[in-house]
C-alpha cells in the first residue's frame, strides 16, 4: 500500500478518535468511534491482515457499537450534553496523556528492532488459516480458558438481568 | 501515447487492472440496479397473478413516437415502462424534511443503508473469466466474512433513520429491525461454517472452483458428470441443513415476509422510513432490494455453483470464444439470481407474518442451535470420512 493511503486512514482514525472525546452529543461520539474503528481495520487490510481487519468490523463496529448506540438512544442522555468541563479534570487528562505519549516516544526511540524493515510476505498468504492453526495448536489452552471465561460471563449476565431469583 | 495503449492491453500492468476493475464495477452496478427496478416490477406482477389481479400493465414504451405503426405494443410491452416512470416520479417528488427531525443523521441514514448493500457486491464472483480477467471486483481470501461484516454495518442506516426521525413509530421500527438483524446474523454466520469445513477455503472464487470440479454443494451428483463419492453423500446432509438455515436467516436479514416486522404496515405505519419522502425513501427501497440481490448471489455462490452449469465451459480460453463463454457464464449467474428472486417473491405472497416473540424464538432457539449442532455433525463427518 502506498504511504499516502496510510496517512489518509491514520488521519481519519485520529481525527474521529479526537471527535469521540470532544463531542458533547453521545450519539455523535459513538458514531465517531465507529469511523475510527473502520480506519483501524483499513490499516489492518493494508498490512495484508484481512482476517483481523474484517473481524474488527464484524465484532466492534458491527455488533458492540450497535448495542452501545442502541442503549444511548434508548436512554436519551441529556445530562451529558449540559455538563461543563472542569479545570482539574482537564488538567489531569492532559497530564496523563502527556506522560503516556512521552513513554511511548521513549520506548520507540530505544527499541532498535522496530527500525529494521521486515521481510516482505509471500505473494499468496492465507492469514485466516494461519491464525486458526496458531490458535488451535500453539495457544490451544489459553484459547479454551478464554472460552470458559466468556461462557461464565454470559451466564452471569443472564442471571443478573433476571429480576426475581427463585 | 503508444506506451499507454500498450499498458492498457498488457494484463500485468497497473493501468490494465485499474480500467478493468472500473469497467467491472460500473457494469455490475448497472446490471444490479437495473435488476432492482425490474424486481420491484416482477414483485407487483407476480403478486397480482397470485391474487387474480392484473397489476401494472399499462405504462409501455412510447414506440409510436418513433414512427412504428403499432400502438405502443401494449399487449407485449405493457407495464415494462413502469419502473422507469416510478424512478422519474420518485426523483421529481417534493423532498420534504419534517421540522422536528435531527437533520444531519436524517440525511446520512439513507446513504449508509444503500452503501452497505452495494459494497458487499464487490466480492461476489458473478462470472468465470473473460480472457485473463477474473469476473469478480475484489478477489479476497475472506469473501463471506467481508459480506457479513459490511452488511452488519447496514444496521447503522436503519438505527439512525429511526432515531433521527424523532417520532415513535419509526423508532419502534428501528428497534425491531436492529434486534432482528443482530439475532439472525448469528444464525447466518454459523450456518455456513459446515461449508467451509468441507471445502477448506474462505475465498469465494475458490469455493466456486471446488464446485465446478466436484459438483454443486447442494446437487453434487447431478452437476459434476460423475457419481458422488461416499464422503460427498454423507456431507450432503449437513449441507442441506445449512442451506435451509442460511436461506431462512437470509429472509430475516433482508426484512422480507414472513419476517418483515420492522415495517409491519398495520402496526407501525411504515417502520423506520415513515418520515422519509421522495428519493431518500427510494434509497431505502433500493438498498433493501439490493440486499436481496446480494443475498441471493451469496446463496447461489455458496450452494448452487454460481456461474457454473453442466456442459458450459468457462471463459478462460483466448480470443472470441473466451469472451463469448465468459458472457454466457455471467448470463447463467444472473439467471440463477433472478430465479431465486422469484422464489423470494413467491414466499412473500404465500406466508403470513410472524409474531415478534415467534421471530425471536425461531432465531435464538431453533436456527442458532441447529446451526451449532450442524457444525459438530460436519466436523465428525470431515474427521472420519472426508
Amino acid at each position: 500500500m502506498s504511504p499516502i493511503l496510510f496517512w489518509i486512514f491514520a488521519a481519519l482514525m485520529l481525527g474521529f478518535g479526537a471527535a469521540t472525546l470532544v463531542n458533547r452529543n453521545p450519539v455523535a461520539s459513538a458514531l465517531s468511534l465507529v469511523v475510527s474503528l473502520l480506519g483501524l481495520s483499513a490499516l489492518f487490510f493494508s498490512l495484508d491482515a484481512y482476517f483481523i481487519g474484517v473481524i474488527q468490523i464484524l465484532v466492534y463496529a458491527g455488533a458492540v457499537m450497535v448495542l452501545f448506540l442502541f442503549i444511548i438512544m434508548l436512554l436519551d442522555l441529556k445530562a451529558e450534553q449540559r455538563r461543563q468541563i472542569s479545570l482539574p479534570v482537564l488538567l489531569g487528562g492532559v497530564a496523563v496523556t502527556a506522560l503516556f505519549v512521552t513513554q511511548i516516544a521513549l520506548v520507540v526511540r530505544t527499541f532498535q528492532v522496530g527500525n529494521k524493515p521486515f521481510p516482505s510476505l509471500a505473494a499468496k498468504f492465507d492469514d485466516a488459516s494461519n491464525i486458526g492453526n496458531m490458535l488451535f495448536s500453539h495457544y490451544n489452552l489459553p484459547f479454551q480458558v478464554i472460552g470458559v471465561l466468556i461462557l461464565v460471563a454470559s451466564i452471569g449476565v443472564v442471571v443478573l438481568s433476571k429480576r426475581e431469583l427463585n | 501515447m503508444n506506451a499507454i495503449l500498450h499498458d492498457l492491453a498488457d494484463p500485468n500492468s497497473i493501468l490494465f487492472m485499474i480500467w478493468t476493475t472500473l469497467a467491472k464495477s460500473a457494469g455490475l452496478l448497472g446490471v444490479v440496479l437495473g435488476m432492482v427496478s425490474y424486481t420491484v416490477y416482477a414483485e407487483r406482477r407476480v403478486s397480482s397473478l397470485m391474487q387474480d389481479r392484473l397489476g401494472p400493465n399499462r405504462t409501455g414504451f412510447p414506440i409510436s413516437l418513433l414512427g412504428f405503426g403499432l400502438k405502443d405494443w401494449s399487449p407485449i410491452l405493457g407495464g415494462l415502462g413502469q419502473p422507469i416512470a416510478d424512478a422519474v416520479k420518485l426523483l421529481l417528488k417534493e423532498d420534504f424534511t419534517p421540522a422536528y427531525v435531527k437533520k444531519f443523521y436524517y440525511w446520512i441514514a439513507p446513504a449508509l443503508g444503500i452503501a452497505a448493500a452495494i459494497i458487499s457486491l464487490a466480492v461476489i464472483p458473478f462470472g468465470s473469466k473473460i480472457g485473463t480477467v477474473d469476473m469478480v471486483i475484489a478477489n479476497i481470501d475472506i469473501g463471506p466474512l467481508f459480506i457479513f461484516a459490511i452488511s452488519s454495518l447496514g444496521v447503522y442506516g436503519i438505527v439512525l433513520a429511526g432515531w433521527s426521525a424523532n417520532s415513535k413509530y419509526p423508532f419502534l421500527g428501528a428497534i425491531r429491525s436492529t434486534s432482528q438483524l443482530i439475532s439472525y446474523e448469528l444464525a447466518l454466520g454459523l450456518s455456513v461454517v459446515p461449508l467451509f469445513l468441507i471445502i477448506g477455503k474462505l475465498n469465494l472464487v475458490e469455493i466456486v472452483h471446488y464446485q465446478v470440479q466436484n459438483g454443486w454443494m447442494l446437487l453434487p451428483g447431478l452437476t459434476a458428470g460423475k457419481l458422488p463419492t461416499l464422503s460427498q453423500v454423507l456431507c450432503w446432509i449437513p449441507v442441506l441443513i445449512s442451506f435451509l438455515v442460511f436461506t431462512i436467516a437470509m429472509f430475516a436479514e433482508t426484512n422480507r415476509l414472513p419476517f418483515d416486522l420492522p415495517e409491519a404496515e398495520t402496526e407501525l405505519v411504515g417502520g423506520y422510513h415513515t418520515e422519509y419522502s421522495s428519493m431518500k425513501f427510494a434509497l431505502f427501497f433500493l438498498g433493501e432490494y439490493t440486499a436481496m440481490i446480494t443475498g441471493s448471489s451469496l446463496i447461489i455462490t455458496l450452494f448452487l455453483g454460481a456461474w457454473h452449469f453442466p456442459g458450459i465451459p468457462d471463459g478462460s480460453m483466448s480470443g472470441w470464444p473466451g469472451v463469448l463463454w465468459g458472457l454466457v457464464n455471467i448470463g447463467v449467474f444472473f439467471t440463477k439470481v433472478f430465479a431465486f428472486l422469484i422464489f423470494f417473491i413467491f414466499i412473500r405472497w404465500t406466508l403470513p407474518r410472524f409474531r415478534y416473540d415467534q421471530l425471536m424464538k425461531l432465531g435464538w432457539i431453533w436456527l442458532f442451535e441447529i446451526a451449532l449442532v450442524n457444525i459438530f455433525l460436519t466436523a465428525l463427518i470431515v474427521a472420519f470420512v472426508h
